[in-house]
């Protein structure tokens, strides 16, 4: 797992609410059997006027100048922000890699999906829930005019704004753990190896069905 | 011991480990895997040099990106042929049970999985697939997770969870004819929103969800993800028990005794807590048409497309305004005269045998409008269709105009060469009607079979309940 500990980087105010993964990486490219590549791919419906295929060249596609993402003073942005039930519908893990990819490390809304969610942190994306008055802060800074960065860092969970302000976000135990020290979860399963084999012999007895 | 949720009973029989923090390793039984997701958590197993835990445990079929028409000519695209050729290559290497292309068997994960038995009652079924959900219909624990997750099960035969919330959704009474699970489930997810079951375990209970067949059940539990409940699920009861009977992967003998007794405690108990309940009158459900983007945009087939100005919270009207757009709608507009260019019946909603029945009935003896560019009915797993053949089904819906095709994903996210075109507008049976969901620029209403049979003839939306 790509470690996570602090990170400062501009926002990109993605003001929609249940965006979905498809909108995030749409079907065609799921086709891949890598997990890099979907970057240039993120949110393709709206961030180009044409249809995208697999094995385009996407750099010499014509961008959709009215989506945000294109505009100037939002890029090299790192930090996506949106509106509630960000990352709803298919669990593709793919729409977390295409925003990886693409260069964001957090994400911030109100409210996300829970399977994107859960699959955020295997790539180290952090997604932070903050609350509709905070988000709607956010929304308001980042859309005026002039780009608004912040600071995240997991270790203190804490926002810290270009004021010089601070504030806290939650964080999973185990997940800040699992982040801040880049590990492998499988590894950490697999310590239990033993409980996962004793589990096992005593479900055999109670219900041979399942074996 | 407390008085416990189904969810709560499935939950604890397999939890492994717990941190302190309730982070839990949950033992799991079944695997189904897919061609679309896999693929890369076979690579990271190669990668650290890792085997997956119980061979036995896995079930793979391609699915989502498998052509419906010409399959003995093979597959054309090149980079879906690569990824349906990884498939095999992983489940040979490691020795998984799959069912190929042209097994009577293959089709759609979630239809196969209890077509043959392999999800049992009790059980924990995972599936890199949202719609994994479905399975909870048997009251199994089934969740759909990441590819990460897909490794992980893989390599550990555990997924690390913590515990959901439990909510019931109690549907009281009976619906009214012409009413189908697709309407009851989606009326749940307009009184729910899409975001309503986030963090939940969802239990479907009541008389009308204990009057539908096991089939129904399946239909609203596959879109409990919809109302963003990572798993639904439904009490087991006889005709749980009748159905998973003698499917190849059930129990037989004594081992069916014992399991089949064991199931019926797969329940919640009477007085069990639940951290939220709705409740729902089956008796005013009418049949249902999204109308919008998202699946809580849905209204009965009596009214009509809403306006952003009679919203009060701001981001919904613009959500609103922005849905319209997409959909080529006006406020007002009355859902029944919504004209439809193309018909989709099929995916893992709404594929089963009592949906083709149920759309054959409407389409018999009709021709479908002369609007209607495309109709065609795709079958859950080739024993669907199989099983539609003998019954004379796939004549009916060819003598009304309507293409008979083999079983997978197919227009349901339109991964293969099935898909509208910027601007049609489709009526689906399938479960999503996000924006390019299939096609990009195309518009899709979820409806019922029934309702997409009788949208197909009439050419426009019609109330089935008058024909
Ligand atoms: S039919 Fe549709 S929803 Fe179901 S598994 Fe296939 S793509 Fe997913």
């Amino acid at each position: 797992m790509e470690q996570f500990t602090q990170h400062t980087g501009l926002i990109l105010p993605l003001d929609r609410a249940n965006v979905d993964t498809d909108a995030i990486i749409p079907k065609q490219y799921l086709k891949s059997i890598k997990r890099t590549g979907f970057g240039p791919t993120l949110f393709d419906d709206w961030r180009y006027v044409t249809v995208g295929e697999p094995g385009m060249d996407h750099s010499k596609r014509v961008l959709n100048s009215e989506f945000v993402l294109n505009q100037p003073e939002f890029v090299g942005a790192s930090i996506l922000l949106a509106r509630k039930n960000f990352g709803c519908g298919s669990s593709r893990e793919h729409a977390v890699w295409a925003l990886v990819g693409y260069g964001f490390r957090v994400v911030i809304a109100p409210s996300f999906a829970d399977i994107f969610f859960n699959n955020s942190f295997k790539s180290g994306l952090l997604p932070i829930v903050l609350d509709n008055e905070m988000v709607d802060f956010l929304f308001d800074k980042s859309l005026s005019g002039q780009g608004y960065s912040l600071t995240v860092n997991l270790e203190k969970q804490q926002i810290v704004l270009p004021s010089g302000d601070t504030f806290a976000f939650d964080v999973d135990h185990y997940r800040k753990y699992c982040l801040l020290n880049g590990l492998d979860d499988i590894a950490l399963t697999l310590k239990h190896t033993d409980a996962i084999k004793a589990y096992e012999e005593q479900r055999k007895q109670e219900a041979p069905w399942l074996f | 011991m407390a008085s416990r949720t189904l969810y709560d009973k499935v939950w604890d029989a397999h939890v492994v480990h717990q941190e302190d923090d309730g982070t839990s390793l949950l033992y799991i039984d079944r695997h189904l895997i897919h061609e679309v997701t896999s693929p890369q958590a076979f690579e990271g197993l190669v990668l650290a040099n890792r085997k997956p835990w119980r061979t036995d445990s896995v079930l793979a079929v391609p699915d989502h990106n498998i052509p419906t028409i010409n399959r003995d000519k093979g597959i054309t695209d090149p980079v879906a042929k690569l990824q349906l050729e990884t498939l095999d290559k992983n489940c040979k290497a490691f020795g998984l049970t799959k069912f190929d292309m042209n097994d009577i068997r293959q089709g759609i994960v979630h239809i196969i999985g209890p077509e043959q038995g392999a999800t049992l009652p009790g059980m924990t079924v995972v599936c890199g697939d949202s719609h994994t959900s479905t399975h909870g219909a048997f009251g199994a624990l089934a969740y759909g997770i990441g590819t990460s997750e897909v490794e992980h099960v893989l390599a550990t035969q555990c997924l690390i969870q913590k515990k959901m919330k439990n909510m019931l959704v109690n549907v009281e009474g009976q619906t009214g004819k012409g009413v189908t699970a697709k309407d009851i489930v989606l009326s749940i997810i307009a009184k729910l929103g899409t975001a309503g079951g986030t963090g939940y375990a969802i239990e479907f209970a009541g008389q009308a969800i204990r009057d539908l067949s096991m089939e129904g059940r399946m239909t609203v539990c596959n879109m409990a993800i919809e109302a963003g409940a990572r798993a639904g699920m439904v009490a087991v009861d006889e005709k749980t028990i009748k159905y998973v009977k003698g499917r190849p992967y059930a129990p037989t003998k004594e081992q069916w005794q014992q399991a089949s007794t064991a199931w019926l405690e797969l329940t919640s108990d009477a007085n069990a807590i639940f951290d939220a309940t709705v409740v729902i009158d089956a008796s005013t459900i009418e049949p249902q048409v999204t109308w919008g983007t998202s699946p809580e945009m849905v209204l009965p087939i009596s009214a009509i497309v809403p306006s952003p100005d009679d919203e009060t919270d701001t981001v919904k009207a613009q959500g609103i305004a922005r849905a319209l757009t997409y959909m080529g709608l006006k406020a007002g507009e009355a859902i029944n005269n919504i004209k439809i260019d193309k018909v989709f019946i099929g995916s893992c909603t709404n594929s089963r045998i009592e949906d083709l029945r149920e759309a054959a009935a409407i389409a018999q003896g009709h021709k479908i409008a002369d609007n209607i560019m495309l109709a065609m009915v795709v079958p859950g797993s080739g024993l669907v269709k199989q099983q539609a053949e003998q019954e004379g089904l796939d004549k009916i819906f060819i003598d009304a105009g309507f293409e008979w095709r083999e079983p997978g994903c197919s227009m349901c996210l339109a991964m293969n060469a099935d898909r509208l075109e910027a601007g049609e507008r489709c009526a689906s049976t399938s479960n999503r009607n996000f924006e390019g969901r299939q096609g990009q620029g195309g518009r899709t209403h979820l409806v019922s079979p029934a309702m997409a049979a009788g949208a197909a003839i009439a050419g426009h939306f019609v109330d089935i309940r008058e024909l």
